[in-house]
């Protein structure tokens, strides 16, 4: 069964005993609420990745996904809650946009060099495993918006990261190369262990590459296995009909509706 | 002719202003692409402009100048830090304001100080060859200070510059960076300010830089190569002061200038 808001109210601690072991969590968010002039942009949220594991965040633009996932990486502070890392957690982490300063030259190894404490060996390898081997000696302003994400990637992955947060890791990839973009995230995570938190819009690639969908809309709107999500309706109502049936999901009854902002309004029934 | 300038290159004020003149456009060069990387060129501008301001306040407050200056450059670069921080109004319009009242705060002081006779136009736009050993060893003691931190830290402070939210998941300290970066540019604007003077100090550090760009692949080159042309500027800057009799702070500015131009604009 698909849980719902009483999931939310769960005390960290039990939440984070609870199914696993606690050596097992990388990353517990719980309730988190962060306003922006005086906007709601997250309220309650409780999120959690484990080893191995690939935890999908999806919802509609200005969700607070990316907020999110910056306060789990505490670039930035909520207003309340608790974002706790295993200790000595390395995070690798792919940013959703690359400002490349043009008075900077820099080439895509030095640029990839920066975060330093890796072997030429490994540097190859990660290069050659994202098809990029080519780009080495490349300037980083000359590349394109797909093989940016690349290199993103790469300097996320050579850091060797238990827990990657990529922030829509397939943003500007060609579509031959999103499908595989995103499994080879799920063939390192399995590889390596390593738990993932993502923002994805591509619903449909990542569904079948993911242990947990988590639907955001400044709330929680569901969460559960990607089949259970699917199937909920607040993730019908989220991604509007069309989407779901051109994603051959089918429909449902809503238990609740959104305004433009966002928030949920009287609900149908329960 | 060649004689006499090497006669005049034996002596010491010329000595001492080419040696000035050579270690801060080798840390110019680093310094400076950092400064062009970061969009701080106002920054530096600010700086500068409120050194004279600390000119003025050394003087009332009976200081030694070169003291007084180094103190306001890093109390400014301080204050500039912290506003910053709390953006409630642009960084822009806060450069422009702070900027000029200080200039013009640092003048009407000095005008009010009539006790000493102070030449302002040697603080506006320098007096490189009036610069003595005292202010020498200044300029070789924070040369030496920002050559060093700059060599242990270079790479951390690419980091930060390049992508100031991937350093810090990295584990880099980016505040910390940041603050030592700006102090080192307040340190550096500060003894400069007798070679090239308030209103023309940033442009030793955005031009050589600015020039270095084109011919440069790693930011590693563009900081080597804007120190060549710093050192080339100061040289050639020296030379036409001698020949043409035209003050050396400007003088040097001009040929930065003309390199910069030359090396943009050859394709056309």
């Amino acid at each position: 069964m698909l849980v719902r808001k009483h999931f939310l109210s769960t005390p960290l601690m039990e939440f984070m005993q609870s199914p696993d072991s606690p050596a097992k969590v990388l990353l517990a968010v719980s309730g988190i609420s962060k306003n922006f002039a005086g906007r709601k942009v997250l309220d309650n949220i409780t999120l959690r990745v484990d080893e191995g594991k690939i935890v999908t965040l999806i919802g509609p633009n200005g969700a607070g996904k990316t907020t999110l996932v910056r306060i789990a990486l505490r670039l930035v502070a909520a207003d309340s809650g608790s974002v706790q890392h295993r200790s000595g957690l390395r995070i690798g982490y792919m940013p959703q946009k690359m400002h490349v300063e043009p008075t900077l030259p820099i080439t895509v190894v030095r640029f990839l060099q920066l975060a330093e404490n890796f072997s030429a060996t490994q540097l190859d390898a990660t290069l050659s495993q994202l098809n990029i081997l080519q780009l080495k000696n490349h300037q980083l302003s000359a590349i394109s918006g797909g093989e940016m994400q690349r290199v993103l990637l790469a300097r996320a992955l050579l850091r060797q990261p238990e827990l990657l947060i990529l922030d829509e890791p397939a943003q500007g990839v060609d579509l031959a190369g999103q499908a595989e973009l995103y499994q080879l995230i799920s063939k390192i995570s399995k590889r390596d262990n390593c738990g993932v938190l993502m923002i994805s819009h591509d619903l449909h690639l990542v569904m079948s590459a993911t242990d947990e969908v988590v639907c955001l809309n400044h709330h929680v709107c569901c969460h559960g296995k990607p089949e259970q999500v699917s199937n909920d309706p607040a993730y019908l109502d989220l991604f509007g009909p069309n989407t779901a049936r051109a994603l051959a999901v089918y429909t449902h009854d809503h238990n609740h509706e959104h305004d433009l902002t966002g928030n949920i309004k009287t609900a149908h029934h329960e | 002719m060649n004689n006499t300038f090497l006669q005049l290159l034996m002596s010491d004020f010329v000595l001492y202003a080419l040696v000035a003149g050579l270690s801060l456009a080798l840390i110019a060069g680093p310094l400076g692409s950092f400064i062009v990387w970061r969009r701080m060129s106002y920054f530096g501008d600010t700086l500068a402009h409120s050194s004279l301001l600390g000119v003025a306040l050394g003087i009332v407050g009976d200081i030694n100048p070169q003291l007084s200056i180094i103190i306001s450059c890093l109390v400014f670069a301080a204050i500039l830090t912290v506003l910053d921080r709390k953006p409630s109004i642009s960084t822009d319009t806060l450069l422009g304001i702070l900027a000029h009242s200080t200039l013009a705060l640092g003048i009407v002081l000095l005008a009010l100080t009539d006790s000493v006779r102070i030449n302002l136009e040697a603080y506006l736009f320098g007096s490189l060859l009036t610069i003595n050993q005292l202010d020498l060893v200044w300029i070789l003691a924070v040369v030496a200070l920002a050559s060093t931190v700059l060599y242990f830290y270079w790479n951390k402070l690419l980091s930060v510059t390049v992508h100031a939210e991937l350093a810090k998941i990295e584990g880099v300290n980016v505040e910390r960076l940041n603050l030592m970066l700006v102090m080192l540019i307040a340190l550096t604007i500060a003894v400069s300010m007798k070679v090239v003077g308030v209103l023309l100090i940033t442009s030793l550090l955005i031009i050589p830089p600015a020039a270095a760009r084109r011919l440069a692949q790693t930011p590693e080159q563009m900081a080597f190569k804007a120190s060549l042309i710093g050192a080339a500027s100061i040289v050639l800057g020296l030379f036409a002061a001698f020949y043409l009799d035209t003050p050396a702070g400007p003088s040097i500015v001009v040929v930065a200038t003309a390199i910069f131009l030359g090396l943009n604009f050859s394709r056309l």
